[in-house]
């Protein structure tokens, strides 16, 4: 039956972080999208202000809330939708309306939940349930036993069979969890579990079983499909999101895959899924038994990548069959001429790599398994296994541009094929160099011989080249391998620039293939687009304008995350509202920018020199946009300029005066703007001497970075040597630079739109935490509370000196320390920030359509209030450290986190409450760990003095504790983790006996040892929301006393900036 | 085994480049025809109803599972002429496997090529409709291609003699005019008894509950002998059941017309929607030619509908226990989301 409500309320997924990302940006816009086409009012509810599906031209009204039960219920209570969505904003979401559910909400307000009942989601949810509803259709699952006693453990063991999978309860990280492969070993083990949990799981042991995954859909009427099933590389053991992925699957014959795909169905029709679900499979290689892993009731990453790997637009579809459509009903937006009843057939394959930056958070070791740890995910398409896998390699941007020149030498290649790692990968690539057989490599890692003999077969192409002469066929059989002119290069000593004429003489370039969800059977006019060597001809001609190519950002990342897709997703719209062809290119499989109706033509490739230039050299492009996806596409603006293509915007030679930091110094001193002491760093010895000179500490930076890769604070000589070694692993090509450290200074950002150097539009943020913690990581306030007018009239004067200079046309983004009435500018980066979104939502002003029509020369105002608001907006970081066993979570001057959440409110701490909330965080009972280091200890006491008098029980260490008593604040004393008695603070931590913990580290310098880190560690492994920062803290106090028992009022986005929604009309790219 | 550059030619003169195994002296000649599964090479290789045909694989990589043993075949060989692809597996896996598919296609002297940029053939093939063509080691242009429509394939892959199977209650006749070893194996789920005779072979006057009437190469107006043989039977109002070019058979005994369509329906994924109960299905079809639904006699209807083109895909009496269906039920290689139909012929009998 149709769905006749007038208003639906769709729950995003929130900040991004490990294991939910930016897919749900893509879901949550398609569902809107799909919704707007009925006529049908959205209501939005996501904090995450960097998304699409929160701009103002999407969903009616968006509440930028924290996705809670009390602020979600509120926007019930107010907007009275008719119907909720539940699966388009991931496990946030599913669990949110959950709760919602339980709690009675929607019945009360009569909204019913679209899609999937929630019955069936909760089968599907609760382990025991799923298992016990698989029972009784005949579909296997996963033996499992929970045991109390070493004697129940074995007699478990016993009916599962040798060997099994022990798990103890409760335990974090894993411990305790191990194969076991006897009655002996199990006796041991258990007793050595059961002296630390009451509890343990025998299981099936399914290592080494190969995984796959299908993408199911199915409408009301019963009519099922399943979309595209995929295959992991890395077998069982390793989490899907930790696995190389390769669609379709490739080693199923069609009798497997019916079967599968026959309990994909079966399993669907039974929870009467109505929308979208997964289902991953274990398949013995053995003998094709099989085990049904799981089933996602919801949209998932899977589903994103599914989605992007065949064409058909899943959550759209989805999102119309949860109103009651029928499969049928839906047109197939790709060909235009048939329906959404029928599964893709693919005439190519794609591979997923997950994107993991485990260097970059020190202590999270680099192995991965069964959890997720991996931030992003770039995928490749390709017409052949190894073409499409080293694609994928090029587009992880970690240094290497295909399996050949992966900047590491790994050591011990074996031990990370046994034991693996991130760069597993790579490991089986150097251990094939080195003459190493499928054979052990398949020993040592279970996985499939097909995937390691492809692998084997690049790593022989490599030695054979390297024999012989790079002649023409030589040259085309290796890049029909997928080895970049860059890798080739470094094999035959010759500059890319050089393989690439070759090439081109030799007329060997890669073809423009559609997808097109048939395999060509019908004419589909699809822009969505792929390059291959597999090939002799284009599928289309070049765009009949010349376009204007838009270069995304590539895989998210720490320091990468939405915000670069959003700016591209609207340079993209705004290029087209202005009559432009616009192109674009992105490797992310987890963006809106790689739906196919955002861009005239989108190409899925990868954002390399010698792809970008591939591309803009077949569409004869107008001019590449290099300044909205980040580090990775700014990057490239150089060597594109040097190459002779146009870029809109700043030039070339301007973006490398700001890059560059020898360059940026000299115009900033020709400026006469002051800048902390630095220096490139020459030798050791007198990088040693500089650090002594202008004193420690002092910070350490690689040119040409974002997210602050390798940048440290030293405190000393032996640490300033200890990060000067990983400064230069990072980036050899680049110098060091060392610069002074600023303690105790306010640091504040604007960014910015210019032409011709004249200022278009500045917004001035203002970090909450003092310099010294990297930009990405810090609260944001727009517009400023705490800055003198002096300081902002001094701050706008240096940007337009700046801006003057570098001849800005188009986004820039500025860095400022502010100390003693003393103004220093530490970093100009000529592109859109991070922080473009925000500031645009704040100030309803769009900062990147604004600087697209710069980039095109269009005319237009530069009057825009960006100061004085009556509301404020505030930024907060969302960290993802539970996902990272042992990480220390203390923000420093090297960005940890994964995501953000930004919250309009009437003051700051009404918006700081709120986004504080909105980063998944709560305060559940008024109880209170607070040790805090002596420097800030005086601060902070008028705030506990007031938590006292509310009725707060505060937890404190010895230090505080002690300055607490002397000042007649009561707290409860408990040992620090090093000091052996009770009340321990570990032990307080692990009985959640605290509902927030507040640590203030003495000094900067973290060390793993510490008892401050083992209580940072405790707090996030046990959920308890944890404040490391004392000008957060002190805010936070005050919330606390403010805020904390009160019920905050909800205000839509539009209703607070106060204005309307535009009408459907103005929504570009609407398939 | 070394591979030379070799071509594929198409009638009207067009060509694409791969490579062809360096023995591979002789022409190979056939109607050029694409299939875009993913899967399911072994038992499209050995349908009948590609006789004649050289298949192009759209899914780049083929081989990848190896050739699992004869009980999957959908026959005793292959019968496609000549095979097209990008990618021949150089290395298979699967627990299943017995050999790889290029030494399958060499042992059974089947000609191919690959290398071959299979997407921009289809997308030929697609807007110019199937095409004769031919695989070729040289430079050599052969002087005529052979003409696939002239030639009585289905005599070329019938049962010359019949064959009985089962010892259940119900006789059924089989009109092998080229059958999948899958639709006996449907069959013989039930407790049937089979007589699988040639294709024109006169059962009339014989005594069984019902017949089946299976798929096959090549044009249906070709099939004299079995639409004279069809007719007797369907007066007799015993339960009849058509696949494929048994379903062009029964419109052809009944008066209605059969077409060629373009470039026919080859894949695992055609929606089709039973018209009676408005459910959709997913079906594995292999059919160049389509019944014309104009041309249907008053007391006939159509029972399933295309969704991509809305070709006809079933027929059926509206009174009489008369049904047939275009796509392939018994699926291999494809989805089994219509083996029901079995079941409903099994109950009409």
């Amino acid at each position: 039956m149709r769905f006749s409500g007038k208003k639906v309320l769709i729950l995003g997924s929130g900040g991004l972080r490990i294991g939910q990302a930016g897919e749900f940006d893509y879901s949550g816009s398609q569902a809107i999208k799909a919704l707007k086409e009925e006529g049908i009012k959205t209501v939005l509810v996501n904090p995450n202000i960097a998304t699409i599906q929160t701009d103002p031209q999407m969903a009616d009204q968006v509440y930028l809330q924290p996705l809670n039960l009390e602020v979600v219920t509120s926007i019930i209570e107010k907007e009275q939708p008719d119907g909720i969505l539940l699966g388009f904003g991931g496990q946030t979401a599913l669990n949110l309306g959950l709760l919602l559910e339980e709690q009675g909400v929607l019945a009360k307000h009569q909204v019913e939940v679209l899609g999937t009942r929630i019955a069936a989601i909760r089968q599907t949810e609760d382990r025991d349930i799923f298992k016990h509803e698989l029972d009784t259709i005949d579909v296997k699952s996963p033996k499992s036993y929970c045991a109390t006693t070493v004697a129940a453990a074995q007699a478990a063991a016993e009916k599962i069979g040798y060997p099994v999978m022990m798990r103890s309860g409760f335990s974090l990280g894993g411990l305790g969890s191990g194969k076991i492969d006897t009655a002996q070993e199990l006796k041991l083990r258990a007793q050595e579990c059961f002296a630390a949990a009451p509890q343990i799981l025998i299981e099936e042991y399914l290592f080494g079983w190969k995984e796959f995954e299908y993408e199911i859909i199915r409408d009301a009427a019963g009519n099922t499909l399943t979309i595209c099933n995929m295959e992991n590389m890395d077998p069982m053991g390793i989490h899907t999101g930790e696995s190389i992925v390769v669609a379709p699957a490739q080693t199923l014959t069609n009798p497997e895959h019916q079967f599968l795909r026959n309990i994909a169905l079966r399993v669907a029709n039974h929870f009467g899924i109505a929308g979208e679900c997964n289902i991953q499979f274990a398949v013995n290689p053995v003998n094709g038994d099989y085990r049904v892993i799981e089933v996602n009731a919801r949209l998932s990453r899977s589903s994103a990548l599914a989605s992007k790997a065949t064409g058909y637009p899943l959550a759209f579809v989805a999102a119309k069959l949860a109103l009651g459509y029928l499969l049928y009903e839906v047109p197939n937006g790709v060909t235009q001429k048939t329906c959404a009843f029928f599964e893709p057939a693919l005439d190519y394959l794609v591979v997923k790599i997950p994107r993991w930056d485990t260097q970059k958070l020190k202590s999270a070791g680099r192995t991965i398994g069964t959890e997720m740890k991996s931030v992003g995910e770039v995928m490749a398409i390709g017409r052949s296994f190894p073409e499409a896998l080293q694609k994928a390699v090029g587009m992880l941007n970690i240094g290497a541009s295909c399996l050949s020149d992966y900047p590491q030498q790994i050591p011990d290649a074996e031990d990370e094929i046994k034991y693996p790692t991130d760069r597993r990968l790579f490991a089986l690539y150097q251990y094939f160099l080195k003459g190493g057989t499928v054979e052990q490599a398949f020993a040592w890692s279970q996985i499939d011989r097909w995937f390691l003999v492809r692998v084997a077969q690049i790593a022989d192409m490599e030695n054979t080249l390297k024999q012989g002469k790079l002649n023409p066929e030589a040259l085309r059989s290796a890049k029909e391998t997928g080895f970049s002119d860059r890798a080739l290069g470094r094999l035959f000593k010759e500059p890319e620039d050089g393989i690439r004429k070759k090439r081109l003489a030799a007329g060997i370039t890669p073809v423009v293939k559609q997808i097109d969800t048939l395999a060509g059977e019908f004419a589909a006019q699809t822009n969505y687009l792929y390059l291959t060597y597999h090939g002799h001809e284009h599928d289309l001609p070049p765009s009949e304008e010349r376009p204007i190519i838009v270069l995304g950002s590539g895989p998210y990342a720490i320091g990468s995350s939405v915000e670069f897709d959003w700016c591209a997703v609207n340079t993209s719209r705004t290029l087209r509202r202005l009559g432009k062809t616009a192109i674009l290119i992105n490797s992310n499989p987890e963006t809106v920018s790689t739906d196919y109706d955002e861009s005239d033509r989108l190409y899925f490739e990868q954002l390399t020199l010698e792809r970008v230039r591939d591309i803009a050299d077949f569409e004869k492009s107008m001019g590449i946009v290099v300044s909205v996806g980040g580090q990775i596409a700014n990057n490239l603006s150089l060597a594109l300029a040097q190459s002779g293509y146009h870029l809109m915007g700043t030039a070339a030679k301007d973006i490398d005066r700001a890059e560059n930091r020898e360059k940026f110094s000299a115009l900033l001193n020709e400026l006469n703007v002051d800048q902390p002491a630095w220096q490139s760093l020459a030798s050791l010895a007198s990088a040693k001497d500089f650090a002594r000179e202008i004193g420690y500490p002092v910070l350490i930076r690689p040119s040409y970075i974002l997210s602050g890769a390798a940048m440290n604070v030293a405190y000393d000589d032996a640490t300033l040597e200890e990060y000067l070694k990983q400064a230069s692993l990072v980036s050899p090509e680049h110098p060091v630079v060392i610069s002074k450290f600023i303690l105790d200074a306010k640091e504040l950002e604007i960014d910015g739109v210019a032409s011709h150097g004249e200022i278009l539009i500045e917004a001035i943020n203002e970090h909450i935490e003092n310099a010294g913690v990297h930009s990405g990581d810090a609260t944001l306030v727009l517009p400023p509370q705490n800055l003198y007018l002096e300081t902002i009239r001094r701050t706008k004067k240096i940007t337009k000196k700046i801006a003057s200079a570098l001849n800005i046309t188009g986004p820039f983004n500025i860095q400022f320390i502010a100390k003693n009435n003393k103004l220093q500018v530490i970093e100009c980066n000529l592109r859109a920030s991070r922080s473009f979104p925000f500031v645009s939502k704040v100030t309803t002003h769009n900062f990147i359509e604004i600087a697209t029509k710069a980039m095109l020369g269009v005319p237009q105002g530069r009057n825009y209030n960006t100061l004085e608001l009556d509301y404020v907006g505030v930024k907060a970081p969302q960290f993802s450290y539970q996902r990272l066993k042992g990480a220390d979570p203390v923000a420093h001057v090297e960005m940890a986190s994964t995501g953000e959440v930004a919250c309009i409110g009437d003051n700051l701490l009404d918006a700081y409450w709120r986004a504080w909330l909105a980063s998944e965080q709560t305060v559940r009972n008024k109880n209170i760990l607070v040790s805090i280091g002596d420097h800030y200890k005086a601060k902070l006491l008028p705030y506990l003095r007031q938590l006292e008098a509310l009725k707060w029980q505060i937890y404190s260490t010895d230090g505080t504790h002690s300055f607490l008593f002397k000042n007649g604040v009561a707290s409860y004393f408990i040992c620090k983790a090093s000091e052996n008695c009770e009340p321990n603070i570990q032990t307080v931590i692990a009985q959640r006996k605290v509902d927030l913990i507040i640590n203030i580290p003495t000094n900067q310098k973290p060390t793993n040892q510490s008892d401050g880190y083992k209580i940072r560690r405790a707090a996030i492994d046990h959920h308890i929301p944890l404040i490391t920062n004392p000008q957060k803290a002190l805010i936070m106090l005050q919330c606390l006393i403010e805020l904390c028992d009160v019920i905050l009022p909800v205000r839509s986005w539009q209703e607070i900036v106060g204005v309307e929604a535009p009408t459907i009309s103005t929504l570009q790219g609407v398939a | 085994m070394g591979m030379v550059p070799g071509k594929l030619l198409l009638e009207t003169g067009e060509f694409f480049f791969g490579q062809v195994p360096v023995d591979q002296q002789e022409p190979c000649f056939g109607e050029v025809v694409f299939n875009t599964g993913m899967v399911g090479y072994v038992e499209s290789l050995t349908d009948p109803s590609y006789a004649g045909q050289i298949l192009v694989f759209t899914y780049p990589l083929i081989g990848n599972y190896g050739v699992t043993d004869e009980s999957t075949w959908e026959s005793k060989k292959i019968h496609a002429s000549g095979v097209v692809m990008s990618e021949l597996a150089a290395h298979y896996s699967n627990h299943g496997a017995q050999k790889s598919l290029g030494d399958w296609l060499r042992e059974q002297g089947i000609p191919y090529i690959t290398g071959v940029d299979t997407r921009a053939l289809t997308m030929r093939l697609r807007s110019k409709g199937v095409i004769p063509g031919a695989i070729v080691s040289d430079d050599a242009m052969p002087q005529r291609f052979e003409n696939f429509a002239a030639k009585p394939w289905v005599s070329m892959v019938s049962v010359k003699e019949p064959i009985t199977y089962g010892v259940g209650g119900k006789q059924i006749i089989v009109v092998d005019c080229g059958i999948k070893e899958n639709i006996l194996r449907c069959l013989l789920q039930y407790p049937v008894r089979l007589k699988r005779v040639p294709h024109d072979y006169d059962y009339s006057n014989e005594d069984f509950d019902g017949v089946f009437i299976s798929n096959g190469p090549g044009d249906p107006k070709h099939c004299t002998t079995t639409i004279k043989v069809l007719k007797k039977v369907l007066a007799k109002k015993k339960p009849v059941f058509g696949i494929c070019l048994g379903t062009q058979l029964m419109a052809l005994a009944v008066g209605a017309e059969t077409y060629k369509l373009p470039f026919g329906h080859r894949s695992h994924n055609q929606p089709c929607m039973d018209l009676s109960s408005q459910k959709c299905f997913l079906t594995s079809q292999n059919h160049s030619y389509a019944v014309d639904e104009s041309t249907l006699p008053a007391d006939w209807q159509v029972s399933f509908r295309n969704l991509n083109d809305q070709s006809v895909e079933g027929i059926a009496h509206k009174k009489l226990p008369f049904f047939a269906v275009q796509f392939h039920p018994e699926a291999a290689p494809g989805p089994c989301d219509t083996q029901w139909l079995f079941q409903k012929f099994y109950e009409s009998l």
